[in-house]
């Protein structure tokens, strides 16, 4: 430890920001040291997001004042912030598919030779060193259209990095990645905080918050209640500090009686799989799917929903249903809460009534004319059995949270009496209170009768809920594990295809 | 300062905003009163009677094709072949008279024509894959050029009685039919869009289609149905207008998806899809049909007619963009 990780390189002091109704922040405090890794946590809506567009510049605060090196500074656009050696990595990966990774890396800053034109030469040699130093063994003239969603986020870090910026600020950057990729992106993460780059990083996941940061800083409702040095603080301090109340049931236990088969699935083969795979559902179960990212999970899911083109023989209650889109697997009891919320789950401009009637609209229809009463009645009883917190049903979703959303997307399947229910990663991104909520629906569900698919690629919330596990891995079954028998370890194991361990 | 500036912008979009109860249309109706206004200081003919239902008759033919181009356009597509199938239209609905037909006849078969181009149209887009854009462009050219053959070149006038008055008659020796045409016609609409499935699924497939078809709607037909709509629409529209002018032409109705584009658009449909309503449209063919009529009043050549349409269009792009939050 040197001494220059004591000086605050960045100080944010009563920082304040209301939108229309919304107190989004109010007296924020932050401060920010050389060379640490902060750790920013709250549940969605706390305010993360707000206090890290203003120290990007994107908006202007109402109140407080930003130091920068003790010095006062007036962030009023991102440029100026880039200026200042602010460097943010959004959520949603700011990255242009048709341009080689030496093009994105140095975006705006390209060699420019005497004569005008770009240096080749040079721009390729500058984003080689700047791969190296990342590690990555990538070709600075590969087109990023062709890598892999983690290799692209070390894209943008690259991109952030060729700016030499002072605090690097990361926004949820593993939740589209696997856990080996998240282990490699730890590593770069590190090795940054120690050439002395200040880094935010804001996260759900609380182990990568005990594993990667230094201190962590705790948001709730547009305030700061607390900062702790991460090795002085526990879980459960965390959690408690988030919501303000104690989880003490994170996994509700479920007492449901596992019924007759549901569906069965032979030797389901979707498009470009290497191997075709079987499996059954039965009523009451939960039954959870593993593996990393590109284990072939999503694909499989929505080839059985018809989402994308896949053969094979598919019976629900013992009868085969021939399943070529969507529509005929909706048509067969089955519903699918997809893993982008925002593209493939909602439509955002539209309502929380509409989007919940979406999949049902006919039967509250007569002659092809819509009877609004009974929507509404049947809106209105969706929004109060999932505790979706919207200011109405007339509500756009677009401004509803990400665990609301989520739920929008449950009951629209619901609404539509599906007996088999398909989640592809229905967790990710949301708040820990939201994933209680969906958990405990996830059991009720299971009550009535239904069959849950729970695709997931974090292992607790798998060992905390599914009543079997089946383990993906290169696009075929590695292990099959009842709730009993399961561990981390062993699920791990086969995930990335080695033998498991007794 | 700069925080002040946000409040002030904020406060300015919670009134005029996409989200205000007055959404677009408060705009539109500023700009109308204001030309309306201006119009009737400069000329002391604008504000008769027999002026504005000019206005209304000139606009009831645009504002009936608009019709199904908001619905093509608010569900995500564009149809750029209205113009021609408007010709269409009129050509079959002439040449169904001249073979001896009555005029429902003729009528049917100018619906049943665009129909037609709206399914080519639609079928295209959606099985084949091909961008909206050029689809219709390309199908529009065809159809001009089959109009061009079917007249082969000529005018084909219609004098029957019953067929001309529908463009020409007026109700009460007072109204003319193509407005109350109009008027019927955007009132079906405005009720199907806003209480029919069909019009539920307009806005929730421009909205998002992809997740409309992970919902398990069967979204390529309901959008080869939007795309006929749009060509229904059109011929309807080019019935009217080929029983206004009493024949059919190949060269009818040129360049007019411009005009109506621009009506739907100053109206509020978003280009993007899941935006858009019927009034927004009628406001939208209202303010540029009053402001060609205003023009004419004053005398300004049809030349700089052209520039102040062009222009109140461009402001209401940008008006859209502001709106909507910025330029980004």
């Amino acid at each position: 430890m040197n001494l220059d990780s004591e000086r605050p390189i960045l100080e944010m002091r009563a920082i304040a920001k209301n939108f229309p109704g919304v107190r989004a922040l109010s007296n924020v405090d932050f401060d920010l040291r050389h060379g640490e890794i902060h750790a920013l946590l709250g549940e969605n809506g706390a305010g993360k997001s707000t206090l890290i567009k203003i120290l990007g510049g994107v908006y202007a605060p109402d109140g407080g004042e930003i130091h920068l090196e003790s010095e006062t500074v007036a962030i009023d656009s991102p440029v100026t912030a880039t200026r200042l050696g602010i460097a943010i990595i959004h959520q949603d990966l700011n990255i242009i598919p048709g341009l080689t990774v030496a093009d994105n890396i140095l975006l705006g800053q390209h060699p420019v030779s005497r004569s005008g034109f770009i240096n080749e030469n040079r721009m390729y040699a500058r984003a080689q060193d700047m791969l190296q130093e990342l590690g990555l063994h990538l070709s600075p003239q590969t087109r990023v259209g062709t890598l892999s969603t983690a290799a692209r986020q070390l894209v943008l870090i690259g991109q952030a990095l060729s700016r030499a910026p002072r605090v690097l600020v990361m926004d949820e950057p593993t939740s589209a990645l696997g856990d080996a990729d998240i282990e490699y992106l730890f590593g770069v993460i590190k090795r940054l905080a120690e050439k002395g780059v200040a880094v935010i990083y804001i996260s759900h996941k609380l182990d990568e918050i005990f594993e990667l940061s230094t201190r962590v800083t705790v948001l709730r409702d547009g305030k700061v209640i607390g900062t702790r040095m991460t090795n002085e603080t526990t879980r459960e301090e965390l959690i408690k500090m988030m919501v303000g109340r104690e989880l003490k049931e994170m996994y509700p236990k479920r007492q449901v009686t596992i019924g007759e088969t549901i569906l069965e699935v032979r030797d389901l083969l979707p498009e470009a799989a290497p191997a075709p795979v079987s499996f059954s559902l039965h009523k009451g179960e939960i039954l959870g799917m593993f593996g990393l990212l590109g284990s072939g999970r999503t694909r499989l899911v929505s080839g059985l929903f018809g989402a994308t083109p896949a053969s094979g023989q598919i019976l629900v209650d013992g009868r085969e249903v021939k399943i070529h889109q969507p529509l005929d697997a909706r048509r067969a009891g089955l519903g699918y809460l997809p893993t982008e919320r925002k593209t493939e789950g909602l439509v955002l401009p539209l309502s929380v009534q509409g989007n919940l009637m979406l999949a049902n609209m006919p039967s509250h229809a007569r002659l092809s004319w819509m009877q609004d009463q009974a929507m509404a009645k049947a809106s209105d009883r969706w929004i109060e059995a999932l505790r979706i917190v919207c200011t109405g049903r007339n509500q756009t979703t677009r401004n509803l949270s990400g665990g609301n959303q989520q739920k929008v997307v449950l009951g629209r399947w619901l609404e539509a009496q599906s007996k088999i229910l398909i989640l592809n990663s229905p967790t990710q991104g949301i708040d820990v209170g939201a994933k209680v909520e969906i958990y405990n629906l996830m059991g009720q569900l299971c009550a009535e009768g239904k069959g849950v698919i729970f695709v997931s690629s974090e292992l607790p919330e798998l060992l905390g809920i599914a009543d079997r596990i089946l383990v993906m891995c290169d696009g075929r079954f590695t292990g099959e594990f009842a709730r009993a028998q399961a561990t981390q370890e062993k699920l791990m194991h086969a995930a990335i295809g080695e033998a498991v361990p007794d | 300062m700069l925080a002040e500036q946000a409040a002030t912008g904020e406060r300015l979009r919670r009134l005029f905003g996409k989200n205000s109860p007055m959404g677009g249309s408060l705009t539109l109706i500023i700009t109308l009163v204001i030309m309306i206004v201006v119009f009737t200081a400069m000329s002391p003919y604008f504000l008769q009677v027999e002026n504005l239902l000019n206005i209304a008759r000139s606009i009831a033919i645009i504002g009936i094709v608009a019709v199904g181009e908001t619905i093509v356009l608010i569900s995500g597509g564009i149809d750029m072949s209205i113009a021609a199938v408007m010709a269409l239209g009129g050509l079959a609905a002439t040449a169904v008279i001249r073979a001896g037909q009555p005029f429902y006849v003729a009528f049917a078969a100018a619906l049943a024509a665009g129909a037609l181009v709206g399914f080519i149209n639609g079928g295209i887009v959606t099985r084949l894959h091909i961008n909206p854009l050029i689809t219709t462009l390309a199908i529009g050219q065809i159809v001009r050029g089959l109009a061009y053959v079917g007249t082969g070149g000529y005018t084909l006038t219609v004098a029957l009685r019953g067929y001309t008055d529908l463009g020409r008659g007026r109700l009460f020796g007072l109204i003319p039919y193509p407005v109350i045409l109009l008027a019927v016609t955007y009132v079906v609409a405005h009720i199907w869009l806003n209480r029919n499935i069909g019009g539920r699924y307009v806005y929730s497939i421009g909205g998002n289609a992809l997740a409309c078809r992970l919902a398990g709607l069967d979204v390529d037909r309901w959008r080869i149905v939007f795309y006929m709509l749009g060509g229904i629409f059109a011929a309807f529209g080019g019935y009217v207008l080929s029983s206004l002018v009493g024949a059919s032409m190949g060269n009818a109705a040129l360049g007019v998806e411009l005009d109506v584009i621009s009506g739907v658009v100053l109206g509020g449909a978003s280009l993007a899809g899941g935006e858009g309503t019927i009034i927004g449209t009628l406001l939208g063919v209202l303010v540029l049909g009053t402001l060609t009529n205003g023009l004419i009043m004053l005398n300004v050549s049809s030349f700089w007619q052209m520039v102040a349409r062009g222009s109140v269009l461009l402001i209401a792009v940008l008006l859209d963009a502001w709106r909507s939050g910025g330029y980004r």
